[in-house]
């Protein structure tokens, strides 16, 4: 078929909190909206985010989060991603949930490019990985890992 | 035709073979990506690493939806990793028709092989193909043999009574059944049962277990006359049980495969089905190209909308139109 490969996406819930209502309401939304969502459930380390990443190749990670843990993990699960070759600048790195304004400088510093937080609508995140995506699909091919960008 | 892929690709997928080669995952899965999306690089990595493939153990997984496939998966890959085996495993979960997308979930039951780096998982979305698998499931198995996996498991996606495609696809062909899924005509009338190499009886601590397990042994007496009988396992994969049994059948099952000589007749079978589908795919993209350059597909679907044209007789205009 003509049509261009679906956008790959992991959302992903790292740390204790079990509360994945938002997380799903995501998941579904990106699905609807054409994407391939690869979703992996609760209670997930840092490692088993980066190792899914890696295995599906996805090009857009999610992270949800409400426990206001994001200042520990989601470090960790940067550093996962690079130990596995895994650029913040290969991939699009977003956030969703409950983080205060005063966190948001670190988590962009961090490498995460969005936060969406409560009141967000599923199609701003819709537009924004759509967007994303299309800036970057004709390197996307190619690239097979290498480092790249800036 | 295809276009020859320029020599940069070529480059890109010598490279990515050979790392992958290497035992370089992220290269692994840049190529399944690849050959998913029918890139030309992947079809070139592919044809890089088709030497290199046929030793693994292609091992299917079907059954209808909620009969814990991907529980049973998983549980079996534990085992398999216990015994010394590498793993891995395509999971195939459905796109939806109207978007276009999916939600992949097999790897929510999964959860402790990503700790694993024997193992490799990747899910794959149906992306409108029909039969239980996506169109490039056993390319995917291909290249995780290549990539040196001693056994790879292809989970279909919840198949009901004729969603038989990863019986093609793999050596070994569960099935997989649930206490109250049905009577046992049901079982009897689905090819599901026809192309089970092993049978479980999952879930097998739920009320039912025990007379699902008589009706499955008195049908496989009658079905198999002659043949060695299809092997029955009972397992309740959350819990591991009868995960053991299931891998010995597995194993088995691939013994008598190789020492009958059946097994190169199932890959000749399998060479030839891949060989037709393929080119079944081709002809029908060229047929799509040239059509779309003249206008002829359209013209033709109204004639036929408005019965001024059979479509039979539409199909066989289309097919020479693009030959000419």
């Amino acid at each position: 078929m003509p049509n261009a490969p679906p956008i790959r996406v992991l959302v992903a819930k790292p740390g204790l909190d079990g509360h994945d209502r938002g997380a799903k309401v995501v998941a579904r939304a990106l699905r609807d909206a054409g994407m391939e969502v690869i979703y992996t459930g609760i209670r997930q380390t840092p490692e088993m985010i980066a190792e899914a990443a890696l295995q599906e190749d996805v090009q857009v990670i999610g992270l949800s989060i409400l426990s206001g843990a994001h200042l520990e993990l989601f470090p960790r699960v940067v550093q996962a991603l690079k130990d596995r070759g895994i650029g913040p600048d290969q991939v699009l790195l977003f956030a969703g949930g409950i983080i205060p304004d005063e966190d948001i400088p670190a988590l962009k510093q961090l490498g995460f490019r969005e936060v969406f937080r409560p009141g967000a609508s599923t199609q701003d995140i819709i537009d924004y990985v759509r967007r994303w995506a299309a800036g970057r699909a004709p390197a996307a091919a190619a690239e097979g890992g290498a480092a790249s960008g800036p | 035709m295809t276009a020859a892929p320029p020599p940069a690709a070529q480059g890109d997928a010598g490279n990515l073979v050979r790392r992958l080669l290497a035992g370089e995952r992220r290269a692994l899965a840049r190529v399944i990506t690849l050959v998913e999306d029918a890139d030309p690089i992947g079809r070139e990595a592919l044809a890089l690493l088709y030497p290199h493939t046929g030793r693994a153990h292609l091992i299917g997984v079907t059954g209808g939806s909620g009969a814990g496939k991907s529980t049973l998966t998983s549980a079996l890959t534990k085992e398999l990793r216990r015994r010394g085996r590498t793993v891995g495993i395509v999971a195939v979960d459905p796109s939806s028709p109207f978007s276009r997308g999916a939600l992949l979930g097999d790897r929510i039951r999964m959860q402790e092989l990503s700790r694993d780096p024997e193992v490799f998982v990747r899910s794959m979305a149906t992306r409108g193909e029909l039969g239980g698998l996506a169109p490039m499931t056993a390319e995917a198995a291909a290249v995780l043999d290549a990539a040196g996996k001693d056994a790879v498991i292809i989970e279909t996606v919840g198949a009901g009574q004729d969603e038989v495609e990863v019986a093609a696809a793999a050596d070994t062909t569960i099935v997989v059944l649930t206490p109250g899924a049905g009577d046992d005509v049901q079982a009897m009338k689905a090819g599901i049962m026809e192309v089970a190499d092993v049978l479980v009886v999952n879930k097998a601590d739920l009320p039912g277990a025990d007379a699902l397990l008589a009706q499955l042994q008195a049908m496989t007496a009658i079905a198999s006359r002659g043949r060695l009988e299809t092997p029955i396992v009972s397992t309740v994969a959350t819990k591991g049980a009868g995960v053991d049994e299931l891998a010995d059948a597995v194993e088995a099952h691939r013994q008598k495969l190789a020492s009958s000589g059946d097994l190169d007749r199932l890959r000749l079978d399998r060479a030839r089905r891949q060989l037709l589908a393929l080119a079944r795919h081709e002809l029908l993209e060229r047929v799509l190209r040239a059509s779309e350059r003249d206008g002829r597909l359209e013209e033709l679907v109204r004639a036929v909308a408005r019965r001024e044209l059979d479509p039979a007789s539409a199909a066989r205009r289309l097919i020479e139109a693009a030959e000419a």
